[in-house]
């Protein structure tokens, strides 16, 4: 049994009197206590799969369930059931720590006592500030605060929206620690990302661009997908290098990355001394190539031009 | 039932911490009832008169002194021929001019009639309506200690006489007014920004995705705007009882009860502003434009209602405001009971359900995304 899974998912919008896609035809399955990311950039329809699979908007068409309740027919039951972060800080800046996640305990019908074993190792960092207001925390405090009041009723699936979008390095880190623990307790977490770096911290993620699944599958399969090699190249000038290499018949395809060019080739025969006799026909100095493992990222870029 | 009680006290916290909007709210209604009652006043106090007394005699003396005692009047000047009239009134200083006809006292016991000429300057109607109105009832009453039970031979007629207002004061038509204005403002205006509020912070999407019923959150949210409003109304009664002396002639219970009933009115108002708008200024607007201006224009409270066009006094039938104003003028001012009443508030019923309804359809269990 899948603890969400959705079939044939489609969603549009209205705006201006056009209609945009937003969902085309998403089918997913997540397995029980596994963390499932799903990871795109901004505007190909992350928040628009959780906010359906939450229930708080309806498809167009298709059907789906979260532990086995219809999002449509049965969101009464479900909504006791997940746990949902918003990718907006969404709590009561008036009111403190202490009392939003009282407030959130007993919406819940539950209790902060009840249930602390759970948010324990989270809460824990933020309880010498519980008197504070929320509006008062820096981001990674009210992320952690948040996720305790997502959490307090002991959910079975926890969506997260973007949970470590605008906080800084160290508090991410410590965050998916938080998500890891919170799998080792038997909780299906769902969490969207922009950030593909954060792809390989998940145990199976979804590929999503404009509004399509590209590619569902374990971080180092997607990765093993990958077809043809990869070469990371680096020159003085960077900009002429780019001009030359998206001119050269032979590249597929060329994308900055950072300070490297990471190039794939039409034709996979190709040698480090071929591409270097090209460069320096064309001029360019201090020129490194090396072939590297695809990430991610390169992973979806090829997934994006094959569409 | 918990659950309810813990959201309502979180609504609580809200309001008690934005103490700066608290001040506002509790504030409003005492500041509004001082300003109408004090400055905005339209009565006429000390208005400089002027005496053209050609009989000389005790009675007219008398009723001068008589009408320069009133609070209403201070005698500027004693004239002593017809011609200072026009000068007197070109200085502008004076407003009202009196003129007692030659032997007074004298055709006043042997005919039974004497004149007195009211003049007034007619610039400012009102003010002049109202002074010959203040200086008629002064005469009156002083006919009345004269001649007591005897045949009461009028000298003049009174041209104005107010049934429930014999001095005019101001004060019985506005109190009115404020307590509609300000419920309507605190519950409809509140209501409507508090519950849009969520929509606009995104904690609405947390709380659609929990066991709560979603009504049951909008209702909650209205319950302290509701004890403010009662507050409200507590204030302004005590006010305008203590400070601006406006009596309440009718039953003190039946006007609480009918104020709460407007209030209700006021808040599902609200429940419907929140209903169909999304941002905290699309539901001010909305419930300054649709309902907070009608108040004003229609409710009779600034302008009377039976002057307006026919068109307009139809669309003065749709806001609560003007039934609630009649209510509360019947009951408070006239000292009427339910049986005068049992018709608007039947109105003031009807808006509201067919508002709790109308909200409770739109009321969407899910985001409402453009």
């Amino acid at each position: 049994m899948f603890s969400i899974e959705c079939n044939g998912i489609t969603k549009s919008y209205t705006a201006k009197k056009q209609s945009v896609l937003a969902l085309n035809d998403i089918s997913l399955q997540v397995h029980q206590s596994e963390i499932f990311g799903l990871i795109g950039p901004d505007g190909s329809g992350k928040t628009s799969i959780i906010r359906i699979l939450t229930s708080l908007i309806l498809p167009d068409a298709g059907n789906a369930k979260v532990v086995n309740c219809d999002v449509v027919k049965d969101y009464e039951k479900l909504r006791t059931l997940i746990g949902y972060m918003p990718g907006r800080f969404s709590l009561y800046q008036d009111l403190t720590v202490e009392e939003n996640l009282q407030f959130f305990a007993s919406i819940f019908n539950t209790s902060i006592k009840e249930n602390y074993y759970l948010i324990k190792n989270i809460y824990q960092q933020i309880e010498p500030f519980k008197k504070r207001k929320a509006g008062e925390l820096s981001g990674g405090m009210k992320q952690k605060l948040a996720l305790s009041c997502a959490l307090i009723h002991n959910p079975v699936v926890l969506f997260l929206d973007e949970p470590t979008t605008g906080v800084d390095a160290v508090s991410r880190i410590e965050f998916w620690e938080m998500l890891k623990e919170l799998k080792g307790k038997g909780i299906t977490i769902f969490v969207s990302t922009p950030y593909m770096d954060e792809a390989s911290l998940c145990d199976r993620i979804a590929l999503i661009q404009s509004g399509s699944i590209m590619s569902i599958d374990e971080p180092q399969n997607v990765i093993q997908q990958y077809k043809g090699e990869l070469w990371s190249i680096i020159a003085q000038n960077r900009y002429q290098l780019m001009m030359d290499l998206k001119s050269w018949e032979r590249v597929h395809s060329a994308f900055s990355f950072g300070e490297n060019i990471h190039v794939s080739f039409k034709l996979s025969e190709i040698s480090t001394d071929q591409i270097q006799q090209y460069l320096t026909e064309k001029g360019h100095d201090r020129i490194q190539i090396v072939k590297i493992i695809p990430s991610i990222e390169d992973c979806f870029m090829q997934l994006m031009i094959r569409k | 039932m918990n659950q309810f009680w813990v959201f309502v006290r979180k609504e609580m916290w809200h309001i008690l911490r934005d103490k700066q909007t608290l001040f506002v709210l509790l504030g409003m209604p005492v500041a509004q009832i001082l300003i109408f009652g004090f400055a905005l006043s339209n009565e006429v106090k000390n208005s400089k008169i002027a005496v053209l007394d050609l009989s000389k005699d005790q009675i007219t003396q008398q009723l001068i002194e008589r009408i320069d005692a009133s609070k209403y009047f201070d005698l500027e000047e004693n004239l002593t021929s017809p011609k200072d009239i026009e000068r007197i009134f070109k200085k502008g200083k004076v407003k009202l001019v009196l003129v007692f006809e030659n032997n007074f006292d004298k055709n006043l016991q042997h005919t039974h009639e004497a004149i007195i000429q009211l003049i007034a300057d007619g610039t400012d109607p009102n003010v002049g309506t109202t002074l010959i109105s203040y200086a008629s009832s002064i005469i009156n009453d002083y006919q009345k200690e004269l001649f007591g039970n005897q045949l009461i031979l009028y000298s003049i007629k009174p041209e104005v006489r107010m049934i429930y207002n014999e001095q005019l004061k101001a004060s019985y038509n506005f109190v009115p007014g404020v307590m509609a204005m300000v419920l309507l403002l605190v519950c409809a205006l509140m209501t409507s920004i508090a519950i849009v509020k969520e929509k606009e912070l995104g904690t609405m999407e947390v709380l659609l995705v929990s066991p709560l019923n979603p009504f049951f959150v909008v209702i909650s949210k209205s319950i302290p705007y509701l004890i403010i409003s009662i507050l409200n109304i507590v204030s302004i009664l005590l006010l305008s009882y203590y400070v601006l002396k406006v009596p309440i002639k009718g039953n003190l219970i039946l006007l609480m009860g009918v104020s709460i009933l407007f209030i209700i009115t006021s808040l599902s108002f609200g429940l419907f502003v929140s209903s169909t708008t999304r941002t905290q200024t699309a539901a001010m607007f909305g419930t300054l434009i649709g309902l907070f201006m009608p108040t004003l224009m229609f409710s009779g409270f600034m302008f009377p209602i039976d002057n307006m066009p026919w068109p307009m006094q139809l669309l003065s039938n749709l806001i609560p405001s003007k039934w609630f104003f009649i209510i509360v003028k019947s009951v408070m001012i006239k000292g009427l009971g339910i049986l005068a009443i049992w018709r608007e508030v039947l109105i003031l019923l009807g808006f509201t359900v067919l508002m709790l309804f109308i909200s409770i359809r739109k009321f969407n269990k899910r985001l409402d995304i453009a």
